[in-house]
């Protein structure tokens, strides 16, 4: 099951947010790779270094018929991956109510050296519907952990939840397939169980 | 691995680092040195993979790698290998290139036998770096070094190769310089073939390669011929193009972009977003800037907007040109004065932080007067209102750093004042540590806690402070050693703190000189911190384990009492390395 992006809509715009460790990186792999799979122009950013380590990280994808920047631009992403729910206020630069469809995990990271107020998930919603067409809150970590005991790979529970809810124009045997190239082999079974829960679980 | 390796013309997914790596690879590449440093460490930490992990003997035979002591040893060591005939690239930061300076200059003077591309990669936004907002383009200007720009992977693997074939022709060395955006894009390169080994050919004959006047006068000259070929090549090169072309396609004939790098994604983007046909001159080829080309481009417009990141390099260059062929040309781009707002006129970008695609489509709209379905003003004013949580990078937990930082705070006076030096213990600057008064570049924490150590307070006045600096292992051997020589020499009293964790932590785990490897993997003998300090004349010299607080708290508190320089060596693994 391919889906085309529809002709209207000729790109299309991912941005991930989180806190540094939280698989950002690997998810983006994943959807980079997927998307070259599909045959489609791509870009991606991400940022290396001392903005990892339990700062904001911010990761760009955007795939389409021919993409340039590797940036999306102020309010123009599709979909929004929040890993953490604090950093999901922040990707708010990139979107709109037009548009955006945001995919939040309730997860929140207040570490050493955090400043300002830490906003309830309610006050969070309410500050994100102005920027979003469609917000969808989740429990990934708990998810996950109920049915498979690991306590990472949110980032790909999120992912299964995007693909089988058709969020993204990218089918969950591309993305599969992308998975088992990207992980390492190790710990290819867990990913593809994580990615597939979501189905279960709804 | 296997990817970056294929021999086959395919499509790959290629980080923009990994694109010059391959490239490199695609010329022959012979010899690699390094010293890392994000936006550019990758390139080295993919020449080390090639060497350690990868199996294709035929490929990681072809080069040798290192990681050198700092930039300018890794660019004397290039140039030796390219004055030896081979084809050899220097890979660093911006920062590096402050460092390595010294020796580029003379070098294009002197010119090399085989070939020799300098990478530099700038961080506009300093996502990952902590000095300045520096732009290394003017390094071309003022070292008289041709420069290319790549702005995607595709362009960082064709630029390389085209690099190395202009330093072979031209027996100049040449820069590829990348931004952060580049360097740290990925998308889909088109690979080409592996190249063969180049054999070294002994032409160092005696004094072809000295600047010792008057040789260095006539080097000058040859130099500025050179140039000048180098220029009517840039002219016709592929790498400077008009996109958007012909004129009669174009709805507005009478404005034009320039653009180059980055900045030239984002000039697409914003086009496409608000469905114009606008001639676009990309630029690749930066330095010599091709000047017929960028005369007969500007002659017919009334507005001009160059785009480009930091400083308006090329902008001051079109103000220059137009003056000749075009004198009305309105040219826009950097703001003409600095002023807090970020639009300061209309048309204008912003002159601090990094660019975004954005910000190249205000600037676009409001010169053509062709609006934007979206209001991306409104919308940053929305986002502004917004109750941001702000967020610290941390050490990571169980690092050393924690012990040795709390010890700190709890054994050092109030009035102490505190150094800080480039690598993870830059932390020591943020919350929930705050103990850092300066922080400059690599190893100035005791070259300025030297010169603040030497000031005398009046005794009335006030208490003279206690100064305590901190330095990692790595850029101790960078930069540290003849600035500790100095406080010796010089008789000042501050104390050292030389943070040992037997790794380069923040770029990525290098090996450095104490480490006792090399960057391909071979034994070599590591060299002892202890032994250097002891070396430099320091007679108060003491090693602890960073993990033991009251052992430190002691030696902290018994070496602040000292009239002469101390240095104490703080000693944990990263929590990184395997024991």
């Amino acid at each position: 099951m391919t889906k085309i992006l529809n002709s209207r809509q000729k790109d299309f715009n991912i941005v991930i947010v989180g806190t540094g460790g939280q698989g950002l990186i690997t998810l983006l792999k994943i959807l980079a790779e997927a998307a070259m799979l599909r045959g489609f122009s791509f870009k991606t950013s991400e940022l290396h270094g001392l903005s990892q380590r339990g700062g904001s990280v911010e990761c760009h994808l955007r795939f389409g018929k021919e993409i340039h920047s590797p940036l999306v631009m102020a309010g123009k992403a599709d979909l929004l991956f929040a890993l953490e729910q604090n950093e999901a206020l922040r990707a708010c630069y990139y979107g709109s109510k037009e548009k955006t469809t945001f995919l939040v995990n309730k997860f929140s990271v207040f570490s050493a050296g955090s400043s300002g107020e830490v906003l309830s998930v309610d006050k969070i919603s309410k500050a994100l519907k102005k920027f979003s067409k469609k917000l969808i809150l989740l429990d990934a970590a708990d998810s996950v952990k109920k049915e498979t005991g690991a306590v990472i790979s949110a980032g790909i529970y999120m992912l299964g939840y995007a693909v089988f809810n058709n969020l993204i124009p990218l089918s969950s045997d591309l993305v599969l397939e992308a998975i088992v190239k990207t992980v390492p082999e190790k710990y290819s079974e867990l990913n593809k169980k994580v990615f597939k829960l979501p189905l279960k679980v709804q | 691995m296997k990817e970056i390796l294929s021999n086959k013309p395919k499509k790959v997914i290629l980080l923009g680092n990994e694109a010059i790596v391959r490239g490199a690879l695609e010329a022959g590449v012979n010899f690699v040195s390094t010293f890392p440093g994000t936006p550019a460490s990758e390139i080295g930490d993919t020449f080390a993979a090639l060497k350690i992990k990868n199996q294709i003997s035929k490929i990681k035979n072809n080069f040798y790698f290192e990681y050198s002591t700092n930039e300018k040893v890794a660019l004397e060591a290039a140039a030796g290998a390219a004055f030896s005939g081979l084809k050899s690239l220097v890979a660093m930061k911006h920062f590096g290139l402050n460092v390595a300076s010294d020796a580029l200059l003379p070098v294009v003077y002197t010119g090399v036998e085989g070939a020799m591309v300098v990478v530099v990669a700038d961080d506009p936004g300093c996502w990952s770096s902590a000095q300045t907002e520096q732009d290394t383009r003017y390094y071309a200007e003022m070292a008289h070094l041709p420069m290319l720009e790549p702005s995607n992977p595709q362009e960082c693997k064709d630029f390389t190769k085209l690099a190395f074939e202009i330093s072979e022709k031209f027996k100049i060395p040449v820069m590829v310089r990348t931004t952060i955006r580049v360097a740290h894009q990925s998308a889909p390169v088109l690979i080409g073939k592996i190249a063969n080994r180049k054999s070294p050919i002994l032409k160092i004959t005696r004094g072809r390669f000295s600047t010792m006047p008057p040789r260095v006068l006539e080097m000058k000259k040859e130099l500025l011929e050179k140039l000048e070929k180098i220029r009517k090549f840039s002219d016709g090169s592929k790498l400077n193009q008009i996109i958007h072309y012909p004129l009669s396609n174009i709805q507005y004939p009478k404005f034009g972009v320039i653009a180059s790098g980055i900045s030239y994604l984002y000039v697409m983007e914003a086009v496409k977003e608000l469905g114009l046909k606008l001639p676009v001159l990309k630029l690749g080829f930066t330095y010599p800037l091709p000047e017929k080309t960028i005369r007969d481009f500007i002659k017919n417009f009334k507005k001009v907007l160059v785009v480009e990141e930091l400083e308006p390099f090329l902008e001051v260059q079109v103000r220059a040109a137009a003056k000749d062929v075009n004198p009305k040309l309105e040219i826009f781009g950097s703001p003409p004065k600095f002023s807090n707002e970020k639009f300061r006129r209309a048309g204008s970008l912003p002159k601090i932080g990094e660019l975004k695609p954005e910000y190249v489509l205000e600037a676009i709209s409001e010169i053509s007067k062709r609006k934007s379905q979206f209001n991306f003003k409104t919308h940053q004013q929305n986002f502004q209102k917004l109750n941001l949580i702000e967020r610290f990078p941390n050490l990571c937990p169980g690092c050393p750093y924690w012990v040795v930082f709390s010890v700190l705070k709890e054994a050092a006076p109030k009035n102490t004042i505190f150094g800080g030096d480039i690598g993870c213990y830059m932390l020591a600057g943020c919350p929930p540590h705050n103990i850092q008064d300066w922080l400059i570049s690599m190893g100035s924490s005791i070259g300025v806690a030297h010169g603040i150590s030497k000031i005398q307070y009046p005794k009335s006045n006030i208490q003279n402070p206690k100064v305590i600096t901190i330095i990692g292992d790595s850029t101790f051997f960078h930069a540290g050693i003849p600035a500790l020589i100095n406080t010796v020499f010089n008789k000042s009293n501050p104390l050292i703190i030389i943070l040992d964790n037997s790794t380069t932590g923040m770029t990525g785990h290098q090996p450095h000189p104490g480490v006792g490897k090399t960057g391909q993997g071979e034994e070599t003998r590591p060299i002892k911190i202890e032994d250097i300090v002891s070396a430099c004349g320091v007679k108060n010299l003491k090693i602890v384990d960073s993990m033991r607080r009251e052992d430190l708290i002691k030696t902290i508190k018994e070496f602040l009492e000292k009239k002469e320089v101390s240095v104490i060596i703080a000693r944990s693994p990263c929590i990184f390395i395997k024991s």
